[in-house]
C-alpha cells in the first residue's frame, strides 16, 4: 500500500492562514493592554497606554493587569484573526482515530483544542463533555472504556489539572483501561506572559503519571503531534492495555498552520497489532493438563470478562470442561486467566485469597497462569503482587490465547473424557440450582429491619431491573447481587482499579453516558464515603442528560475503615467506644436527595422504612426511563 | 442484674421486627438455659441487643446477626455458647478480640447470645422478586 493511500490531508492541513495572524503573546500583549487600560483612573480610561503600561504589562508585574489578561474578552481588533489553527489539524488526527468524548473541564492552556472541538469539530467525535473536575474527567473515561471497549479522551492543564487527574489516572492504570490524556501545556518561555502561565507551564508534565501510564510524548510540531496521538492510541490499545499522555504545547495548538506545514501535513493510518497470542505448544499442554484433570479450577479476571468475545471464550472453555466446579483445595489444575490481583496472590505456598474467602490451596495442584503481568514492566507502584511460583505461566492476551486453548481441548478430548465431563456438567447444573436457592433465601434475613438491610436493598434494585437491559456501572460493596442474572459482559463494569477514592460518580456517569446510546438501563449502588470525593459528577450527568439510577448505599460511615479502628482498639485492649471518631459520616448526616436535585438531578430519600423502598425505586426508574438521572438515598446497616 | 422475664420461645415474629426496626422494642425478655453440653446462661435480649450495637458487632454481622460482606450469619442459631465464647475472647480472621478486660463480665455474652437466639428466621421467598 503505497504512502499516499496511508496518509490523509486534512480539511485544516490544506487551509491557509491570513497575513498577520497572531499567536498567544500578540494577543496576551494586546489583551494586557487592554486590561490595563482598565486598570487606568476614570477620565483616562479610552486614552492610548503608554509605553510604561504596555511594557508593565507584558512582564507580569502588576496582578490585576495580569489577571484581567486571563479574564477579559478577546479584543475585537480584525488583526487578530485567522483562517487556519494547529488545533483544527489536531481534531482531525482525533477524529481519524473515532475518539468519540473529551471529558474536560475547560482550561486557558487547552483553549485553541476546545475551541476546535466545538467549532471547527462540529462537537462531534469528540464530543466536549463537561466535567468539574480533572479527576471525574478521567474516572468518566474510564467507566466509558469499561462499556465501549474504545478509549475517550480527557483534556487537562499540564500542571495543576494534571495534578487533580492523577488519581484516577492510576486508577485506570490498575484497571487496564486505556484514557487518552491530553495535556495543554506552553512550552516557550517567551510565550508566559502571565505569573500563571509560569507556574502553570512545567519542563515534562508526564513525569507526574509516568509510572502509571503506558506511553508519553510532547510532540514539537503538527507532523509529530500527528504521528504520536496515531501512536499513542495504538500502544493504549494493544494489551496489556493503559492510559496514556500526550503533551500538548498551547501555542502549537492556538496557531495558525505554519506556512512550511500547509498542504504537507498527513494522518498517519492507525495499525493496530496483533495482540499477543499464548505459544501454541504451552497452549497445548494445557489443553492436555486440564482435560486429564479431575478437580480442575478455571478462574478468569474482569480484564477478560469485560468483552463480549472474552467472556464468551471464558465460559465456551468453562462448558467443554463440563463448568467444573471444584474449590482451589480441592483442585489438581489451577488455571487462572488474567486474573489480576488474584492472580498474583498464587504465590510460594499456594495461598489462594479469594474476595469473600480464604481457602488454602492444594499444595500438589498444578498451577497455570495466562495473562500479561510479565509485560507489565513498571517497578514503583506496587500493583504487581506477590511472584507467582507457576508450573506453566504463559505469557499472552486472555481472548487472544482462548480460542486456540478451546480449539487444542476439543482435539485432545476423548470420548471417556467427554463422558466425564457431561456428568460433571449435570452435577454443576445441580449445585448452581442450588446455590440460587440459598442466595434466595439469604436474601430474606433481616427483610424488615431499619436501618435497611444490605440484602433487602440488593433484592429490591433487582426487582426494578431485571426486566430491563441493564447494566450496573457501579458495584456497590457489601451489597449482595446473588439474585441478578449476570448473562452478559456489560452486566457489570468492576471497581476502582487502584481502590482511589471518588471513582463512583464520574465512572458510573461515563459508562451510563456508553450505555445510553445502546438504551441500556444504568443502575449504580454507590457508597457514601467514595460519593462525597465527586459528588459533582451528578451535575455533569444532568447537564449532558445522561440516565442513570444511581442507589446510595448510605451507611453514615467509612465503614471499612470503622472496621479497622475497631481492631485497631480491641487488638490493644482499648475497645472501640471512640471508633467512630473520624469514621463516621453522621451529625449531621448528609442529605444526599437535596444535593443531588440541587444539580438537577430527580431524587428521593433518605428511605428508612423498608416497606418505602420499592415504590421509591419505581418511581426513580420511571424518570430514568425517560431518559434523565435519578437518585435514591437509601439508609443502610453497614455491610 | 438484668430482668429476665420472658422465656425462649414467646417473642414472636412481629416482636423480632420491632426490634429490628426500632420503633419500640417488646418488654425486656430472657432466653431459658439451653440442655446438654452446649447450654447457654440466661440472656438478656434487650440488653444483649445494646451490646451488640455499641460494642461494634453489628457492623460487620448485621443488626439482626444476619451476616454479610464483614462477618458470617450470627442468627437465630449461634454456635454453643461456650464456643461462642472461646471465639469472641481470641477470634480467628479479622474480628476484633473481646478480651476479659475490655468485656469482664461473661454474662454479658450470655445476653448477646441471648439476642442472636430471638432473631427471626427469614421472611418467606414469596417477597422476592422473581428470578
Amino acid at each position: 500500500m503505497g504512502e499516499s493511500k496511508n496518509r490523509s490531508e486534512t480539511p485544516a492541513s490544506k487551509t491557509r492562514s491570513t497575513p498577520g495572524a497572531v499567536a498567544r503573546r500578540d494577543f496576551m500583549k494586546s489583551a494586557a493592554v487592554a486590561g490595563a487600560a482598565l486598570a487606568t483612573p476614570a477620565g483616562v480610561a479610552g486614552a492610548e497606554p503608554t509605553a510604561r503600561s504596555r511594557t508593565a504589562a507584558r512582564v507580569g508585574a502588576v496582578p490585576i493587569v495580569t489577571q484581567r489578561a486571563e479574564t477579559t474578552p478577546p479584543s475585537s481588533d480584525p488583526v487578530l484573526t485567522q483562517d487556519t489553527s494547529g488545533s483544527d489539524f489536531m481534531i482531525d488526527v482525533m477524529k481519524s482515530l473515532d475518539i468519540p468524548y473529551v471529558f474536560a473541564n475547560a482550561a486557558a492552556t487547552f483553549r485553541g483544542l476546545q475551541e476546535s472541538v466545538i467549532n471547527y469539530g462540529g462537537n462531534s467525535n469528540p464530543e466536549f463533555i463537561t466535567c468539574v473536575h480533572e479527576e471525574q474527567s478521567a474516572a468518566m473515561a474510564h467507566g466509558y472504556f469499561k462499556v465501549e471497549g474504545k478509549p475517550a479522551a480527557i483534556m487537562a492543564h499540564s500542571v495543576v489539572g494534571l495534578q487533580h487527574a492523577s488519581m484516577a489516572i492510576y486508577n485506570a492504570f490498575v484497571d487496564r483501561v486505556p484514557i487518552y490524556v491530553m495535556l495543554g501545556n506552553i512550552m516557550d518561555v517567551r510565550m508566559r506572559i502571565t505569573t500563571d502561565q509560569w507556574y502553570h507551564s512545567v519542563q515534562d508534565p508526564a513525569v507526574m503519571v509516568r509510572d502509571y501510564i503506558k506511553w508519553d510524548d510532547e510532540p514539537v510540531s503538527l507532523q509529530h503531534f500527528a504521528e504520536s496521538a496515531v501512536r499513542a492510541y495504538q500502544i493504549a490499545m494493544t494489551p496489556p492495555i493503559g492510559p496514556v499522555v500526550l503533551t500538548v504545547d498551547a501555542e502549537m495548538a492556538e496557531r495558525p498552520i505554519p506556512e512550511a506545514d500547509q498542504g504537507r501535513l498527513s494522518i498517519p493510518k492507525l495499525v493496530r497489532p496483533t495482540p499477543p497470542q499464548g505459544n501454541r505448544a504451552a497452549v497445548r499442554e494445557v489443553a492436555r493438563l486440564l482435560v486429564e484433570a479431575e478437580n480442575p479450577v478455571v478462574m478468569a479476571g474482569g480484564t477478560l470478562t469485560r468483552t463480549q468475545e472474552g467472556r464468551r471464550a471464558y465460559l465456551e472453555l468453562r462448558d467443554i470442561l463440563g463448568s467444573p466446579r471444584a474449590s482451589t483445595a480441592q483442585a489438581d489444575v489451577i488455571f487462572a486467566i488474567e486474573v489480576g490481583d488474584l492472580y498474583g496472590r498464587l504465590y510460594r505456598a499456594r495461598d489462594l485469597i479469594h474476595r469473600t474467602w480464604t481457602r488454602t490451596a492444594n499444595p500438589d495442584a498444578t498451577v497455570i497462569t495466562l495473562g500479561l503481568q510479565h509485560l507489565n514492566h513498571k517497578a514503583n507502584y506496587q500493583n504487581f503482587y506477590r511472584y507467582t511460583e507457576a508450573d506453566l505461566a504463559i505469557s499472552g492476551d486472555g481472548e487472544t490465547t482462548l480460542p486456540l486453548l478451546i480449539e487444542e481441548v476439543r482435539r485432545v478430548i476423548t470420548p471417556a473424557r467427554r463422558r466425564v465431563f457431561e456428568e460433571r456438567a449435570a452435577e454443576s447444573a445441580a449445585a448452581a440450582a442450588r446455590g440460587r436457592e440459598r442466595a434466595r433465601a439469604a436474601a430474606t434475613v433481616a427483610w424488615g429491619a431499619s436501618p435497611i438491610s444490605v440484602q433487602r436493598l440488593g433484592a429490591e434494585i433487582w426487582r426494578q431491573i431485571r426486566t430491563e437491559d441493564w447494566s450496573q456501572v457501579m458495584i456497590g460493596i457489601g451489597v449482595p447481587t446473588s439474585l441478578w442474572n449476570f448473562d452478559t459482559h456489560y452486566r457489570s463494569i468492576g471497581s476502582w482499579g487502584g481502590g482511589g477514592m471518588g471513582y463512583g460518580p464520574p465512572a458510573s456517569v461515563g459508562a451510563a453516558l456508553a450505555n445510553k446510546k445502546y438504551g441500556r438501563f444504568s443502575v449504580a449502588i454507590q457508597g457514601d464515603g467514595d460519593f462525597m470525593y465527586s459528588p459533582g459528577a451528578l451535575w455533569t450527568a444532568a447537564h449532558h442528560q445522561i440516565p442513570l439510577l444511581m442507589v446510595m448505599h448510605n451507611n453514615r460511615a467509612y465503614h471499612q475503615e470503622l472496621m479497622h479502628i475497631q481492631r485497631m482498639g480491641n487488638r490493644r485492649n482499648r475497645g472501640i467506644d471512640r471508633a467512630h471518631i473520624g469514621t463516621a459520616l453522621d451529625d449531621p448526616a448528609i442529605d444526599y436527595a437535596t444535593l443531588a436535585r440541587s444539580m438537577g438531578w430527580y431524587a428521593e430519600g433518605p428511605i428508612e422504612n423498608p416497606n418505602d423502598l420499592e415504590p421509591a425505586l419505581a418511581r426513580a426508574k420511571a424518570v430514568v426511563k425517560r431518559g434523565e438521572p435519578a437518585l435514591v438515598d437509601v439508609v443502610t446497616q453497614p455491610r | 442484674m438484668h430482668a429476665r422475664n420472658i422465656r425462649h420461645g414467646v417473642i414472636g415474629a412481629a416482636g423480632a421486627v420491632l426490634l429490628a426496626l426500632g420503633v419500640a422494642g417488646p418488654p425486656t425478655q430472657a432466653m431459658p438455659r439451653e440442655q446438654g453440653s452446649a447450654s447457654a446462661p440466661e440472656g438478656d435480649i434487650e440488653h444483649g441487643k445494646e451490646l451488640f450495637m455499641t460494642i461494634g458487632c453489628y457492623a460487620c454481622h448485621g443488626i439482626e446477626g444476619q451476616g454479610g460482606f464483614g462477618g458470617p450469619k450470627l442468627g437465630p442459631d449461634p454456635m454453643a455458647f461456650p464456643a461462642f465464647v472461646r471465639y469472641v475472647r481470641a477470634p480467628g480472621g479479622t474480628m476484633p478480640p473481646y478480651t476479659e478486660k475490655l468485656l469482664p463480665d461473661e454474662q454479658d455474652l450470655a445476653d448477646i447470645h441471648a439476642y442472636l437466639r430471638a432473631r427471626s428466621g427469614p421472611a418467606p421467598l414469596s417477597v422476592l422478586p422473581p428470578p
